[in-house]
């Protein structure tokens, strides 16, 4: 519902921001990402940096995803001049047309793994999905790969993985048939499917938010989860007796867009164009577990090397994970979804 | 001669001349009246009439914009449309069905005490009103859940030695939304009861019928209406329910609502989800029309009788 009443206060803001003059100063812009710790963190790491560089004020505002991004721009109300999306929202709003052209003679691409430099979006973090058992139950001998999270006879227990994300349950999925980490894209749907088929009479949550997973493995409600790695880093900041790692991980990039129509298009260019450069991107992983996009982050000495470990994209992490292909989705998220659904919803 | 007087005067031949005037006037009042209505049917028509027409419109349009049934033919393509919707219906049942077990007993004591009594209790009733949906539900999740409050005690009681599933479960969601849904049972419910005439209890106890017999035959039928507009009430509200089922369900319970939310981030057009809307909205007149033609004619029944 929340959601929902979201998307209802926007289409009235909305209809309130096309009939309203446009009074913005022309060196404002408004970024939209996901809120919560993780905006807290882009605002000290991106945000403030880039409006002090540039001269610029920048507002900010959250977003639901490529829904509020599709509202704005076929309700012709665009009001964000750069919004956060995950990589293959990004990929699909870029089919439908939703983002203007990035100009990458502004934007310095170099560093930024080139499956997430496109024509009209551009990679600016990473999460991982990992795997997270309680050491209350299981010790240090928990399910460390998919695979052992599948094996229900070795690790009994109560499970839960993602129900609203049919992409990284997927993914986990592939993983969980013994495929190997650079083998599972272009992902095998309908052989992952029957691997999902095999484990949901043992899972007893599908999670459809952060939150939720985070209060499932916290409150003992599972025993053993795909996470979020920022969600799985804070239960472990809290002391709650869980044990994680990037072993198998599925690397998910988040990306930034400009959309259609916003009126601060140039501003918004050069703003991103900090966003993404090395020296603001290592400071990213100072305030929050999600890495940066661009690898060049690591080169630049801000990041403490005791703190690189820990970072998903450090180059010693992505070698153990799973880089989820954000263009395989935008060709195949609704027909793998609704399978999914059919499979789990019932 | 008076009367052949009476006739030239008052009616003509047959009593047709006055007759046309009192219709005119009729017509010019009905007229009048719908002058006055105007401004509120203008209303109904700009805020609930033109957008649900848009919204069926909307459903109408494939994802390239073309015009097309295959939002609707989808729901009978992929089988967990028609799953969900038959989970949405089951939900509603038994939500309705453990708030008339538990309201119908609240609202019966609640009229039977003082006024004063009652009013003081009657806010208990509406205290959680004002309570977040959000907050309340998830006060369950901590008390059903695994470790949550219920399986600890059994479990140091010695009741059981396995925890309960409670929580995230279809049980799960039938507690929190009945506890949500409760209010509007009990106050229809309570104030019909209100009106219910003691003195056709009094009547029926003069007349010999035991207590019981009189609640039977007396008091129950005419608290009828009431709890048929409860239960019309939870039952529809139930069926477009979000927060609850998404939180207490555990992914495994899902609800229409859920489904339309799921359905309108996946699919790049609005029909997708919009369609899913209509066919709520279509079912949900449905039930109302039959719950009108079953519990109205019923309830219309008890009270010409009365």
């Amino acid at each position: 519902m929340t959601r929902i009443s979201c998307i209802h206060s926007l289409a009235l803001a909305g209809l309130l921001a096309s009939t309203a003059v446009p009074a913005l100063a022309a060196d404002t812009i408004t970024v939209a990402s996901w809120g919560g710790t993780y905006q807290e963190a882009q605002t000290k790491a991106f945000f403030k940096p880039t409006a002090d560089a540039l001269g610029i004020t920048i507002k900010e505002d959250t977003t639901n995803g490529l829904d509020d991004v599709r509202l704005q721009v076929t309700g012709n109300a665009v009001k964000w001049d750069i919004t956060e999306l995950g990589a293959d929202e990004c990929a699909r709003g870029s089919k439908e047309g939703l983002f203007e052209k990035l100009d990458y003679s502004v934007i310095d691409k170099s560093g930024i793994n080139p499956k997430l430099v496109h024509d009209d979006w551009v990679g600016i973090s990473y999460t991982s999905v990992v795997l997270i058992y309680r050491t209350d139950v299981f010790g240090d001998k928990g399910p460390k790969t998919w695979a052992d999270f599948w094996n229900v006879d070795k690790f009994p227990g109560r499970r839960a993985l993602s129900g609203a994300q049919a992409t990284e349950t997927l993914s986990v999925a592939a993983l969980a048939e013994g495929i190997p980490i650079d083998k599972v894209y272009p992902v095998d749907i309908d052989g992952a499917l029957k691997s999902v088929d095999k484990i949901r009479g043992h899972v007893d949550a599908w999670w459809t938010s952060g939150a939720q997973a985070m209060q499932l493995v916290k409150d003992g409600e599972v025993d053993m989860a795909s996470i979020w790695n920022g969600r799985a880093g804070t239960l472990k900041k809290e002391g709650a007796p869980v044990s994680f790692s990037f072993d198998q991980g599925v690397l998910t990039a988040d990306c930034m867009v400009i959309p259609k129509g916003s009126k601060n298009k140039d501003i918004a260019m050069k703003a991103l164009a900090k966003f993404v450069s090395p020296d603001l991107q290592a400071n990213l992983p100072l305030y929050v577990d999600n890495g940066p996009a661009n690898e060049k982050a690591f080169e630049t000495g801000k990041i403490p090397p005791e703190r690189i470990k820990d970072i998903n994209s450090s180059p010693e992490n992505v070698k153990k994970q799973v880089l989820q292909d954000p263009e395989f989705w935008r060709d195949t998220l609704v027909e793998a979804t609704e399978k999914f659904n059919n499979l789990v919803q019932q | 001669m008076q009367s052949a007087r009476l006739g030239d005067f008052g009616a003509g031949q047959d009593g047709t001349l006055n007759a046309t005037a009192l219709r005119a006037d009729a017509r010019r009042e009905s007229f009048g009246l719908l002058a006055l209505l105007s401004p509120g049917l203008l209303l109904v028509f700009t805020v609930i009439i033109i957008p649900i027409g848009w919204l069926f419109w909307l459903s109408l349009f494939d994802e390239g914009g073309a015009f097309s049934a295959a939002n609707y033919a989808r729901f009978f393509e992929q089988a967990s449309y028609i799953r969900t919707f038959i989970t949405t219906f089951k939900v509603a049942f038994f939500v309705t069905g453990a708030c008339v077990l538990l309201g119908y007993p609240l609202a019966y004591m609640l009229s039977q005490l003082p006024r004063r009594v009652a009013s003081i209790c009657l806010i208990f009733v509406i205290l959680p009103f004002w309570t977040s949906v959000l907050v309340r539900t998830y006060a369950w999740l901590v008390i059903l859940q695994r470790k949550g409050l219920i399986n600890s005690w059994l479990i140091d009681l010695g009741v059981i030695s396995q925890p309960l599933s409670l929580a995230n479960n279809f049980a799960g969601v039938v507690i929190g939304m009945t506890h949500i849904m409760l209010p509007f049972l009990v106050l229809p419910l309570y104030a019909s009861m209100k009106t219910i005439d003691t003195d056709c209890l009094r009547a029926g106890m003069n007349l010999g019928a035991s207590p019981a017999a009189t609640f039977r035959q007396i008091f129950f039928p005419l608290s009828l209406p009431g709890l048929a507009s409860g239960v019309v009430i939870v039952f529809v509200l139930c069926l477009g329910f979000f927060v609850t089922p998404a939180l207490m369900g555990g992914g495994k319970v899902i609800m229409w609502a859920m489904r339309m939310e799921q359905t309108t981030s996946l699919y790049s057009n609005w029909g997708a989800g919009a369609a899913l809307g209509v066919v709520l909205l279509a079912v949900t007149l449905a039930l109302l029309g039959l719950f009108q033609w079953l519990l109205g004619a019923r309830a219309t029944g008890v009270w010409s009788s009365r």
